[in-house]
């Protein structure tokens, strides 16, 4: 028979050492601190700090006019600035009534699909950056400089894009954008699958990401992740597909899901959902309908500056407009849009007054990122750094 | 979405009575109006019933109506059955000395965060939250600021005054 003895030391308790990731750390990619419990390499407990970048949007929502608010969500989530823009622009238009016309909506389409290869191509060549991969990073970043000039055509700005107006767009795509959009088409591919083929079956990457940062589908789902980290789970849940925007349903496109739902997966699934969004934005561009590309909404749609010069009720309508005096319907609407890192949804309530009356902004990150501590406990330190930033956890859209 | 709505006030009626104080379309949401100390027992059955199947808290927002008197404050949850794609809304509401609202931690851990952000901007105290401190705002902050009562800017301001806009 064997006796037990138990040792006796003594500690209590072990003494774990305390480190302070953040808030300004180059690894984590944004103001977030967390506070670490570490065994040596090995994260113990994580206690997240978040707020170092609040501004109050939704505050400041409530005593602004309905245009002005685009402005303000552009500062969420900045690496896909037009998909706030223009999930903002349809709340209102869901609010108002207004039916945008078709060629209105495949431009929006385009728009947001290069958001979401930007937000993807910074995500991607973030995780390989800290994998150590840096080539991918500094080599394939080029993209983003290419659909930023895009932007530049459309709307004039670059990162903070103010894309787009309630009712459509406030200008049609110049011949320049077309030609720099369809440039893109033919180099991206190019550089798409020279970065897959770096990346997606090296054996040095493959062994650092998988199984890094792991989770199962029911706790995505009971910690409310959406976008590409509930489909790196294994969920096939979209909402350009769940409830299409925008006309998103005439397009043929597949949804990638991982299986894992780690590090590497999630890698995946924005790779794979490039892929996709190149396919879209070419569908697009060939079915590209004639027409407008605003409605015809002069309670909210500036006018011509020409007109506004010339003409009595173009004047008073952009007066109206600009010194927020249209009367807007009552109501609450809720509208989502597939971001570049889950469901942004828009909660406008309005009792028919210039700024909204209530404005809640449901941020992917925001909710998502409560997760983080569960799903590096117990793994290395360098996991957790690797977990964070396939996350795609933006502190701008954190914070709000 | 409006067979959804009828399916289910009418199995709400049948199972909480008159804990379902309104069902009403709002855009394209169906949205219940419930009775604020059923609120666990309602979501406990829309998660966790086979035909239900509400297991996605989409978000939760608080909301400051100060002329309604009586019911000062609001709360909305939004749960989603992403198989069936069903969307719906539920509304408690308050009033201004009463702000126990019970939490939802139990039932999905992304509640946390949500109620620590309402909190922060409203001051809901939600009960059995395992950690309700502010969570954006700085932990100095003696007030809460999305209440109606706080300007945004300087009380003393007068040139964004809406008497100037005639209203």
């Amino acid at each position: 028979m064997i006796e037990k003895h138990n040792i006796k030391t003594d500690s209590p308790e072990k003494e774990y050492s305390t480190l302070n990731l953040g808030p300004t750390h180059p690894a984590t990619h944004g103001i977030f601190q967390n506070i670490l419990k570490m065994d040596g390499e090995i994260v113990m407990h994580a206690e997240p700090t978040i707020g170092y970048i609040h501004r109050a949007f939704e505050k400041i929502a409530e005593h602004r006019p309905y245009y002005q608010i685009t402005t303000l969500t552009d500062r969420m989530n900045y690496c896909s600035s037009p998909i706030n823009n223009l999930g903002w622009h349809m709340t209102v238009e869901k609010l108002i009534g207004c039916e945008v016309p078709k060629r209105a909506q495949y431009l929006r389409v385009i728009i947001m699909e290069l958001a979401r290869i930007s937000d993807h191509v910074i995500c991607d060549t973030i995780i390989g950056q800290d994998t150590g991969a840096t080539t991918g990073f500094l080599y394939f970043f080029q993209m983003r400089e290419k659909i930023y000039e895009i932007y530049e055509e459309i709307c004039g700005a670059r990162l903070t894009t103010n894309i787009g107006r309630i009712g459509g767009l406030e200008r049609d795509f110049t011949p320049k954008a077309w030609q720099k959009l369809e440039a893109f088409m033919v180099e991206f591919p190019k550089y798409l699958k020279e970065f897959q083929s770096l990346i997606e079956r090296n054996r040095i990457f493959m062994d650092r990401t998988i199984g890094c940062g792991p989770i199962t589908i029911e706790k995505a789902l009971s910690y409310g992740f959406t976008g590409p980290n509930l489909r790196a789970a294994g969920l096939d849940y979209d909402v350009r597909v769940a409830n299409p925007y925008s006309s998103y349903e005439d397009f043929d496109f597949k949804i990638p899901v991982g299986k894992s739902g780690d590090t590497y997966d999630r890698f995946m699934v924005r790779l794979q959902e490039m892929w996709e969004s190149v396919s879209i934005i070419r569908q697009a561009i060939d079915k590209m309908p004639e027409g407008p590309f605003h409605a015809d909404v002069p309670d909210f749609y500036l006018p011509e500056k020409q007109d506004v010069y010339s003409k009595m009720e173009a004047l008073i309508y952009h007066f109206k407009i600009v010194m927020g005096e249209t009367d807007v319907p009552k109501g609450e609407v809720y509208h989502a849009v597939e971001g570049g890192n889950g469901e942004l949804g828009f909660y406008l309530i309005s009792d028919g007054g210039r700024a909204p009356f209530r404005l809640h902004f449901r941020r992917p990150c925001f909710v998502y990122y409560q997760a983080y501590p569960e799903m590096i406990v117990g793994g290395l330190l360098s996991d957790a750094i690797l977990t964070m930033s396939s996350m795609n956890v933006i502190a701008g859209e954190l914070d709000a | 979405m409006s067979e959804l709505l009828e399916t289910l006030s009418g199995k709400l009626h049948e199972k909480f009575g008159s804990n379902l104080i309104k069902a009403s379309m709002d855009y394209d949401f169906p949205v219940f109006l419930i009775e604020k100390n059923s609120l666990i027992e309602i979501l406990t059955y829309l998660k966790t019933d086979p035909e239900m199947g509400f297991n996605f808290l989409t978000t939760l927002c608080g909301v400051h109506t100060p002329n309604n008197t009586g019911a000062e404050f609001g709360v909305m949850y939004q749960l989603q059955n992403m198989e069936k794609n069903w969307r719906i809304r539920l509304k408690i509401t308050m009033p201004e000395d009463d702000l126990k609202v019970p939490t939802l931690t139990v039932l999905w851990p992304a509640a946390n965060w949500m109620e620590r952000q309402e909190y922060d901007f409203f001051g809901f105290n939600f009960t059995g939250h395992p950690d309700l401190r502010r969570i954006l705002n700085m932990d100095e902050m003696n007030y809460f600021p999305m209440r109606k009562q706080y300007p945004l800017e300087d009380a003393g301001r007068e040139d964004k005054d809406d008497k100037f806009f005639g209203r």
